[in-house]
């Protein structure tokens, strides 16, 4: 067999797993590779303007095609710009394979030109990383990685390749790499288990489904089969952050979100349900609020992939360890094959109505400045025949989109969740757009989190990217504003936006759209500008400066001491529950 | 506000891992990473084709974070199998120890005496040092060391312990 070189060997084992958009930026240790890359235009290479970019624009293009983003970076600053994207992955499940390169292997551990320990660094960010030493190596070890990043709880693997491995040559054959054996995720659900959480579930009084980005992670079946078991049951749903648009927001059962900004209703179900049904989800500290007064009195099961988010910080009743697409199906079959029949839950139903008439997204209504809620209201009515993608950054902005946004599928609401990483938006929109050419996709963003990866406007031009980036410019970073409110007294340290640039001035200097607003009865009619746009738009909504995102549970309190107005804010706390994150 | 502390119970864990760069650190670095206890750590290759090492980790902390703790060493992806001996029932754990001492005269003979009644080896002699060796369950270790304490010590070596269930099975 002809020998290649390891940058062909890589390039044909990226293309034997399907790979055609790579998101990179070039330098010393990865030549080899994009030499190989430039002798196959089979593999389109979209140039970033920030390793950190390249990154959240694999994690876009992931979380919107259901395929794995593919990263390519050069060693040292390269990889470790990258960082903050593959630690984003990781927090929220995200497939990716993030190739670096690396000095050669004679310079490792020699503080050569621009090396750094890229497998150390990010051996606790990723789901598995390597450093390959032999070119004949590498086609196993492509096929391992993606098939480590996809199967099981997703998330991100770096290959880390040195120079010398990228130029010396080896045998490869495209057919001759089985992904190895070793890693074997959870599939079925013990048939015991989810036949008892079948019974719960159909003797429950007052149920609920709890669901989360597994849901998301595990295919557009799951989310078909979550719609079905909720109608079967007869049950609320909820979800978290990073699983909306797994059940539709339209559906009568749709509680909205939960969490610290999730609605009073999905609060208040979960804390007085009986039974709860946590679907993909793993309890997180946005969500559960405290811990011991967190839904006391109900019979808990836990359906994931990762054992590890079972019981982690939340005891559970029932642990079942499986793909909870998988697992839904089995419990609809068990369910029908049964013949079983829900509960009359109408008294669950009329509670629900209760706390549904509290109507804790209301939000005070202005004739004479742009109400955040209301920005975010609009762009919803108007876009909402395109099912557009929706990404965000990080902030008051971000809980308002969650809120005031509805989503009926998945794949169509990309946020950094877990890691909360400002900047991740605008390039997810990149990633996004690239794997979705034909869709509407929009970045709400914050006027200080668009900043940190403002760069990345150049590449939406470069590739004739047509992304709108809808900013909620309140000129302050909101979220630390508020807290700084209701926490330190309103001493705002360091949390005032100065300086802005003109970003109507920026978009053209880019040569984007601008348009600004800050009107609301103009609101309509800049934003239908926008959409007609056939180019990337940047849109400067000037909204209300000092709107706080309610409802809202305060750090340390349980579901059931929920802020719904500011008018119920102290404006100090503990030294307990400023402790906590 | 003060920081509190956790009640914590020991678990002797064995990992089956793959014997390749990396995999050491990887669940050494794991623990620091989310904060959990090493108290003893040993690895030694122990197949035939040299794939495959065995890890013996002694660590503190309260049941459901060693249920966490054996969670996530299974999560890793060379990670093949994770025992809680300490859980399993019936095992045995040994350690051993260099233990170097200096001294003249009743001193000296005393540390004799000593190092026979807990059959610890002299493996080393001077007119003015022993060096034993002593293997044993980690409290027999620390027993002798604190007893050469008295007699000159100089310096101990540990190596940390490793276990195995009784019986015919596995574990
Ligand atoms: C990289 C990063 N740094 C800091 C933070 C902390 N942080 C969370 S929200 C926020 C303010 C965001 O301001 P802006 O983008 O204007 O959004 P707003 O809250 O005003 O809607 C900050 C600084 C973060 N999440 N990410
Ligand atoms: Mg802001």
């Amino acid at each position: 067999m002809a020998e290649k070189s390891g940058a062909d060997i890589l390039i044909e084992a990226l293309l034997a797993q399907g790979v055609d958009t790579v998101f990179g930026y070039p330098g010393g240790a990865v030549l080899p590779i994009y030499d190989a890359l430039f002798q196959h235009p089979k593999i389109l290479h979209v140039l970033v303007r920030h390793e950190a970019g390249a990154a959240h624009a694999a994690e876009g293009y992931a979380r919107s095609t259901g395929k794995p983003g593919v990263v390519l970076v050069t060693s040292g600053p390269g990889a470790t710009n990258a960082v903050t994207g593959i630690a984003d992955a990781f927090m929220d499940s995200i497939p990716m394979v993030c190739i670096t390169g690396q000095v050669a292997t004679n310079l490792i551990g020699s503080d050569a030109f621009q090396e750094a320990d890229t497998i150390g660094i990010t051996r606790h960010c990723t789901k598995h990383n390597y450093l390959v030493k032999d070119p004949a190596e590498l086609g196993a070890v492509v096929a391992e990685a993606f098939h480590i990043a996809t199967q099981g709880r997703p998330g991100p693997v770096v290959i880390d390749i040195p120079k010398n491995v990228q130029v010396a040559t080896a045998e490869f054959d495209r057919h001759g790499n089985n992904a190895a054996k070793r890693y074997v995720p959870a599939g079925d659900a013990d048939f015991a288990a989810i036949t008892q959480a079948v019974e719960l579930l159909a003797k429950a009084k007052a149920p609920i489904l709890y669901t989360g980005g597994g849901i998301i992670n595990s295919g557009p079946d799951a989310s078909a089969a979550l719609r079905e078991l909720a109608a079967l049951a007869g049950a609320p749903v909820t979800s978290t952050l990073m699983g909306l648009g797994s059940f539709p927001a339209s559906d009568p059962a749709w509680l909205g979100m939960l969490g610290m900004h999730g609605t009073y209703e999905a609060n208040m179900a979960m804390n007085q349900c009986d039974v709860m049904l946590c679907l993909g989800a793993r309890f997180d500290d946005r969500v559960t609020g405290r811990l011991d007064a967190f839904s006391p009195n109900s019979i808990k099961v836990h359906i994931d992939i990762d054992r590890s988010s079972i019981n982690k910080t939340v005891r559970v009743d029932l642990p079942i360890v499986a793909d909870v697409g998988k697992a839904i199906r089995q419990m609809i079959t068990i369910w029908n094959s049964r013949k079983l029949q829900a509960q009359k839950l109408d008294e669950w139903w009329a509670r629900i109505k209760g706390w549904r008439s509290v109507g804790s997204l209301n939000y005070p209504a202005s004739q004479s400045e742009i109400m955040p809620q209301y920005a975010i209201e609009r762009l919803f009515q108007l876009t909402k025949n395109k099912a557009p993608v929706i990404t965000t950054e990080v902030g008051q902005h971000q809980m308002w989109a969650a809120q005031h946004f509805h989503f009926d599928a998945p794949n169509k609401w990309l946020t950094s969740g877990g890691l909360g990483t400002m900047g991740y938006g605008l390039p997810a929109a990149i990633g996004a757009q690239m794997g979705n050419p034909d869709a509407l996709v929009i970045d709400i963003a914050g006027e200080a989190s668009i900043q940190m990866n403002i760069q990345e406007m150049g590449t939406a031009s470069q590739y004739r990217l047509p992304v709108k980036v809808f900013i909620l410019n309140n000129e302050w970073m909101g979220m630390v504003r508020q807290w700084q409110q209701l926490t330190y007294e309103s001493r705002y340290s360091n949390s005032y936006s100065d300086s802005l640039p003109d970003f109507v001035a920026l978009a053209e200097a880019y040569g984007w759209k601008g348009i600004r607003c800050d009107d609301p009865a103009k609101l309509d009619d800049a934003i239908a500008e926008m959409l007609a746009y056939d180019g990337p738009v940047m849109f400067d909504c000037r909204v209300s400066k000092e709107a706080n995102c309610f409802p809202m549970i305060p750090s340390g309190a349980a579901h059931t001491e929920m802020i719904l107005h500011s008018d119920e804010v102290s404006g100090t706390m503990d030294d307990e529950a400023k402790a906590l994150v | 506000m003060h920081i509190k502390e956790e009640f914590a119970e020991r678990h002797v864990l064995t990992l089956t891992v793959d014997n390749e760069a990396g995999t050491l650190a990887r669940i050494a670095g794991m623990f620091t990473a989310r904060g959990y206890n090493i108290d003893s750590l040993t690895v030694a290759d122990i197949s035939e084709d040299h794939a495959i090492s065995r890890i013996t980790i002694v660590t503190k902390g309260p049941p459901e974070v060693i249920d966490q703790i054996i969670a996530q060493c299974e999560r890793l992806v060379p990670v093949h199998k994770v025992t809680d001996l300490t859980d399993a029932g019936p095992h045995v754990e040994r350690e051993l120890a260099l233990v170097k001492v200096s001294g003249a005269g009743d001193k000296r003979v005393e540390a004799m005496r000593l190092a026979d009644i807990y059959r610890a080896r002299v493996i080393d002699a001077t007119v003015s040092s022993f060096i034993f060796e002593i293997t044993g369950g980690p409290d027999k270790i620390d027993t002798f060391v604190a007893l050469m304490r008295e007699l000159g010590l100089v310096e101990v070596g540990r190596t940390g312990i490793v276990g195995l269930m009784r019986g015919s099975e596995a574990s």
